[in-house]
């Protein structure tokens, strides 16, 4: 029997078999890729943000050093993210432009603003941790580059969350203010990295489809719930608090109960009327619009050598070997 | 062999309906710096392995961006960098004529051949 | 902390070429996240990291000699967060503020001749420690050399805008250049005669650079210098006191 292209390409996934971008797609798996792996790569680039506030004014040179490169990590993952995206027929170019106009979404996390030095290990911590928890299944989602990509974002990520918690549990065991920096920082990351998972399940519209081609592997409420039980027994460690009266361990389920997400927060800042959402797209729109005449500059030289030395065009593939 | 191989970029813009090759506007500006992929040689490693690729103006820079992006924690010795479309690569819907011949042609492996135990060295 | 009373010109030089190293990547770190592209954001920062890597070593070894001294213990941390800029011996250009990528490339590119061929000259220096950390953060400047020249012949050799940008930072930026060639006492106590080769080596590089990006360099201009000995411009003022925050406003703490 004669199976369409539409049930080839289901039991390709249902086998495990990864997509390629050469293979054939239905359209809406496409555009729901590049939805997500753009999102997410502009969650990366956004997010370099918030934490570059602090390299100039972090309190050590070892956490200057530790600062910068986690830093400079996160442009690496947008990088390879983009390039993920860029196997399905989009440009990076495109890309930043929808960013720029306010067409692409990216992680709500990012516009809240990074207050007291704390908040750099509350990021690490939290925001990293919950993003390490969504990215982890990611690693095998169905579709080749975006699982591969993944991969080696995980891989460098293990750093990000390590370094946040120890940097917290410095500060944990010092000084009254110091533990004060500390709680204040957690008071005010815990809840909006409880957003970071996205609405809950009934809410969620992309859920049911993107399940069902393994692009995601678990929905936003099982990852939501794995965090809180992993942070709810990390955070005994710190000896602070979550912010959650309703926070306790519940014997029968095996999971902590948490208390009431606020999603009217979550949907107000999504519309753009969070704290930092200007100041952010701002940002991102300046680098890219100071950096015009030098992407101009670098692309001229280029023809003009090409020009020029089409006959010794061997010089640089010597230096391969 | 012609007939099997077909230009084309890595990650396919522009040649087959419904693949991921149809670019989903026109937005794109025409100087964006060209797209490399890159190949990495670890110290341990026999061969360069494809890790990604990158944006550069030129293969100069593209040699260095690799460098900068790609061995971020030691990872190589040494890097290939080619501009993307300069890749071809074969179909997948040749992949059962391109690579299934192969498959019963299994006096080429070693493991064919029952030989008498006392042989040595072979 | 104050280190002015210090006469030990081991220590001095060894100062002076760590606030270089920090200051620089300082500056530099402030383009992480605004850079023209994904790729050139990285490298900068790659560079900027070598150079907080290498104050490390020099304020590391430096606090050593000084802790011996002293007898009171002395950090990496003190030295570059509880110095007030009466202390510091940066040159001037590393203060300065980035500007456009013009200037930062400009910049970057003149330190990079500077560090590349006096971190040559001191890799084979009798102090083996010194030799040590010169010889490690060579590697790390041919690189640095490696990129800026890419990008001196990119801007000079690129568009009109590119050129005329390279050429206002040149025109903003070149009276801060010679200080790096005017020794002091300490500098000379610890290069001797090798200064004439690193200042041929410098210019000599500078030269080809700019006439093959098609650059003028300016003739008979005021330069500027004193920074070796703590007179330093308005910016490092600000720099210290954003650097330092933390340190200054909740003091003998850990982080």
């Amino acid at each position: 029997m004669e199976t369409s292209l539409e049930e080839q390409f289901q039991q390709k996934i249902d086998q495990e078999i990864k997509i390629e971008p050469k293979d054939w797609m239905p359209e809406k798996y496409r555009q729901t890729l590049i939805r997500q792996i753009s999102q997410h790569a502009h969650s990366e680039v956004v997010g370099m943000l918030p934490e570059g506030n602090w390299i100039t004014r972090a309190p050590s040179l070892r956490r200057k050093a530790i600062l910068l490169a986690k830093i400079q990590d996160e442009a690496g993952h947008g990088l390879y993210l983009y390039s993920a995206a860029e196997t399905l027929g989009i440009s990076r170019d495109e890309m930043y432009h929808q960013l720029h106009a306010g067409n692409a979404k990216y992680s709500s996390i990012f516009n809240y603003p990074t207050l007291t030095w704390a908040d750099m290990g509350a990021i690490g911590w939290l925001v990293d941790g919950a993003a390490i928890m969504n990215q982890v299944p990611l690693c095998r989602t169905s579709f080749g580059p975006y699982a591969r990509a993944m991969v080696r974002v995980c891989k460098e990520e293990s750093f990000h969350q390590r370094q946040g918690f120890e940097s917290l549990w410095v500060l944990s065991k010092g000084t009254d203010e110091q533990k004060r920096m500390c709680q204040d920082a957690i008071n005010r990351w815990w809840w909006p990295c409880l957003m970071m998972f996205g609405p809950p399940d009934d809410e969620s519209h992309n859920t049911i489809q993107s399940m069902q081609w393994k692009i995601k592997r678990f929905s936003n409420d099982e990852l939501r719930q794995k965090f809180v039980d992993m942070i709810a027994e990390q955070i005994k460690i710190l000896s602070m608090k979550l912010p959650d009266p309703d926070l306790k361990w519940n014997e029968e389920k095996k999971h902590y109960d948490y208390g009431k997400i606020n999603w009217e927060e979550f949907w107000q800042v999504l519309k753009g009327n969070g704290p930092c959402n200007k100041e952010r797209l701002d940002t991102r729109k300046k680098a890219w619009d100071d950096g015009a005449w030098v992407r101009d500059a670098a692309t001229a030289y280029a023809v003009k050598k090409s020009n020029n030395q089409l006959n010794n065009s061997n010089s640089v593939y010597a230096n391969l070997h | 062999m012609q007939t099997f191989i077909r230009k084309m970029f890595y990650g396919d813009y522009g040649e087959e309906k419904n693949t991921a090759s149809e670019s989903s506007s026109g937005n794109a500006s025409t100087n964006e710096w060209p797209l490399w992929e890159v190949f990495i040689r670890s110290k341990q490693g026999l061969d360069h392995k494809h890790v990604g690729s990158l944006h550069a103006a030129d293969a100069v820079m593209a040699l260095e961006n690799a460098r900068d992006v790609y061995t971020r924690r030691g990872e190589g010795v040494s890097i290939w960098i080619v501009e993307s479309k300069n890749i071809h690569a074969s179909s997948p819907d040749e992949t059962a004529a391109l690579f299934e011949p192969a498959n019963d042609k299994i006096y080429r492996h070693p493991s064919f051949y029952d030989l008498p135990d006392e042989l040595k060295h072979m | 902390m104050t280190t002015n009373e210090i006469e030990n010109p081991l220590i001095k030089y060894l100062l002076h070429l760590a606030d270089n190293a920090l200051i620089i990547g300082h500056r530099n770190s402030e383009w992480c996240g605004h850079g023209p592209a994904l790729e050139q954001d990285i490298a900068l920062t790659n560079i900027a990291l070598d150079q907080v890597g290498q104050a490390r070593n020099f304020y590391q070894y430096a606090a050593s000699l000084i802790s011996d001294l002293n007898g009171e213990i002395i950090t990496e941390d003190s030295l570059a967060y509880l110095r007030d800029s009466w202390d510091f011996k940066n040159c001037l250009l590393a203060e300065l503020p980035n500007g456009d990528w013009a200037q930062t490339i400009l910049k970057q590119f003149i330190v990079s001749v500077y560090q590349y061929y006096l971190y040559q000259a001191l890799a084979q220096h009798e102090n083996e420690k010194l030799a040590g950390i010169a010889a490690k953060s060579l590697k790390e400047l041919s690189y640095h050399l490696r990129w800026s020249s890419d990008w001196v012949l990119r801007l000079g050799d690129g568009t009109q805008e590119s050129k005329k940008r390279m050429q206002d930072a040149i025109a903003i930026l070149w009276s801060y250049t010679k200080e790096w060639t005017d020794y002091v006492d300490y500098e000379l106590n610890i290069l001797g005669e090798s200064i004439i080769a690193i200042q041929k080596n410098c210019e000599e590089k500078i030269t080809a650079v700019f006439e093959e990006a098609g650059l003028t360099i300016p003739q008979d201009i005021w330069m500027h210098k004193g920074g070796k000995i703590g007179k330093h411009t308005e910016h490092l003022g600000y720099i210290l006191s954003e650097m330092q925050f933390l340190q200054r406003a909740y003091p003998n703490v850990e982080w």
